[in-house]
């Protein structure tokens, strides 16, 4: 029996809190994925790294909107053969499990990109198959069912730790997209990645982010996550990590008792910072606590009972 | 000012002076800016083009003024635009210089003196001896030497250019040698090239003397959310852009050696 009531575990991840940075925020070093863990996070997931380097968009790639952020990063990232350095490093100082997010244009792409990350040291994946911004994958994957399965279960085959698939808001029917995806293999899901989005100035009638369009996080997004975690905790049985405007420890216990196994925390990093895992993490055990349960686990889904 | 009600906003160019042949200095009506403190920036949109950190160069009642190099695509462009036409501007952003007393010296190195006129300004008054080390390629190059010298102690300014049209012919940290060991400084500031900044860094701790530096790093959001500026644990954007002695000897190995490119590779500063 563990006496940390906020430790908790997913899909063979034993986690020492249930919180996580989600992808895309910092990221890109060992050492500044160290300070987030020093903040409190219970685990980290990596920026996405594909097969090959690229350069992101021009700026501007981050809008601030009424309660949160509209970004287009465009997937910048060293490619994953510079990248594993990185890994390996992060894997020696890292007193977290190391989640390396991955995206590709293809299933081949992804099982090759995954296959290094978890060589160089990843303890488990979490495929990026929902970023809103970038074409021909990211989301473009994601919202076809037929190459969705395929991507995970390449994926599957070729790596021996937890694969997560990280799911998009845009689509008609996201329990479709769930289903598909376990099916598939995938041993647990984020949910959620950005909500499409865009920003214009009315002063220049431009649009803001240089690549027009872009995803919408931070607290707006809030209730459309959980509404989506909530959905999911019914239509699949497979761990569900709650994502999306994350900032308060209320926020998170909203997410549990929606039925999420666990947190991840981005934009909060950026409007708050890297010490919010800590601030969040206090929350949720005084919580527990006050409501007498002994674990978080205790928690998740019980929002179901009515 | 909390991050999140920081937002973008758009406002015209009230004035462009031309510092040297490859430098403007661009005022702007925007009445958070006009609150920045010394060594904090702001991120300039150029509307179609790009959105670029700025070190703030003055800010006084509603005004900023930047201080900008034509370096790229986007400076180039912000060079063509006249007083009136529209600019973005989000901020100010990032810490400031702590602001020292007694005996300081500042070194300089090309647009890296705006800022530092900036703090100049603000402790002409408070110093017992303001000293100024500043440094060009040439001497149409040379920056703000007629604003350094109106607030610096008299004989304070110390010019260096690389050709030796103006001043001592050699490298702006060139004189620092001397100087530091002909006067207990209490504080030495520094903005410019990173290389510069490590040179500094290690003179000031071999003379035991406290010492603050801002840096320059790729940035993108400048909110501390992309991690692109990041040198070691800290993100310039944030947690700097201004460090100190115990912060920048955490990140020795980095700096003035590797820095973040576009992609997130390591690169060479």
């Amino acid at each position: 029996m563990s006496r940390n009531p906020l430790s908790t575990s997913f899909a063979g991840l034993k986690l020492r809190n249930p919180t996580a940075l989600a992808s895309g925020i910092l990221g890109y070093t060992a050492e500044s994925l160290q300070r987030v863990v020093e903040g409190g996070a219970g685990a980290v997931v990596t920026k996405s790294v594909g097969a090959a380097p690229r350069m992101g968009y021009a700026n501007p790639t981050v809008v601030q909107a009424n309660c949160g952020l509209v970004n287009a990063m465009g997937l910048p990232n060293p490619g994953i053969d510079e990248f594993v350095e990185e890994i390996a490093h992060a894997k020696i100082i890292l007193q977290a499990p190391l989640i390396v997010s991955v995206f590709g244009y293809s299933a081949e792409e992804y099982a090759l990109v995954a296959e290094k990350a978890v060589a160089a040291g990843a303890e488990a994946l979490e495929l990026n198959v929902s970023c809103p911004h970038v074409k021909q994958t990211g989301s473009e994957i994601g919202q076809n069912p037929r190459i969705l399965a395929e991507v995970v279960a390449k994926v599957k085959g070729a790596v021996q730790v937890p694969v997560i698939v990280k799911l998009s808001p845009n689509v008609t029917d996201m329990a479709e997209t769930a289903r598909v995806a376990v099916k598939a293999g995938a041993d647990a899901l984020t949910a959620i990645n950005t909500v499409k989005a865009m920003a214009i100035d009315v002063d220049t009638t431009l649009p803001v982010l240089s690549n027009t369009r872009g995803g919408l996080s931070g607290p707006a997004i809030k209730p459309i996550a959980l509404r989506c975690v909530y959905d999911l905790y019914e239509t699949v049985e497979t761990p569900i990590i709650g994502c999306g405007g994350i900032t308060t420890w209320k926020d998170a216990v909203e997410f549990f008792l929606a039925g999420a196994i666990a947190v991840q925390v981005g934009t909060a990093v950026a409007l708050e910072n890297p010490n919010v895992f800590h601030a969040i993490n206090r929350g949720v055990k005084a919580y527990l606590k006050k409501k007498g349960y002994g674990s978080v686990k205790e928690i998740v889904g019980i929002a179901h009972r009515a | 000012m909390h991050t999140a009600l920081n937002t973008l906003r758009t406002t015209p160019i009230l004035s462009v002076k031309t510092e040297s042949p490859t430098v403007k200095t661009y005022t702007l009506k925007d009445k958070l800016c006009a609150k920045a403190k010394p060594g904090q920036f702001l991120m300039l949109w150029i509307p179609g083009v790009d959105e670029i950190p700025l070190s703030v160069m003055y800010a006084e009642n509603d005004r900023v003024s930047v201080t900008v190099k034509a370096v790229g695509d986007a400076t180039r462009h912000l060079h063509s635009m006249k007083p009136g036409e529209t600019v973005g501007v989000r901020g100010p952003f990032g810490n400031c210089f702590t602001e020292a007393s007694g005996k300081i010296l500042m070194v300089g190195g090309g647009t890296g003196t705006a800022p530092l006129l900036f703090l100049a300004r603000r402790l002409a008054t408070k110093a017992q001896r303001l000293s100024f080390v500043v440094g060009a390629k040439t001497k149409t190059e040379l920056l703000f030497l007629k604003e350094l010298n109106a607030v610096c102690t008299e004989q304070g300014v110390i010019t260096t250019t690389e050709d030796g049209t103006y001043g001592l012919q050699c490298l702006v940290t060139e004189p620092l040698g001397k100087l530091l060991a002909a006067t207990k400084f209490d504080m030495v500031y520094t903005c410019g090239p990173e290389l510069m900044v490590s040179k500094i860094f290690n003179l000031t701790e071999q003379h035991g003397i406290s010492f603050e530096a801002s840096l320059e790093r790729l940035m993108r959001c400048g909110i501390g959310l992309c991690g692109s500026c990041v040198i070691g644990k800290y993100r310039v954007c944030r947690d700097g852009p201004v460090f100190n002695a115990a912060q920048l000897s955490e990140v020795k190995s980095e700096l003035g050696i590797s820095k973040l490119g576009f992609d997130g590779e390591r690169i060479p500063v």
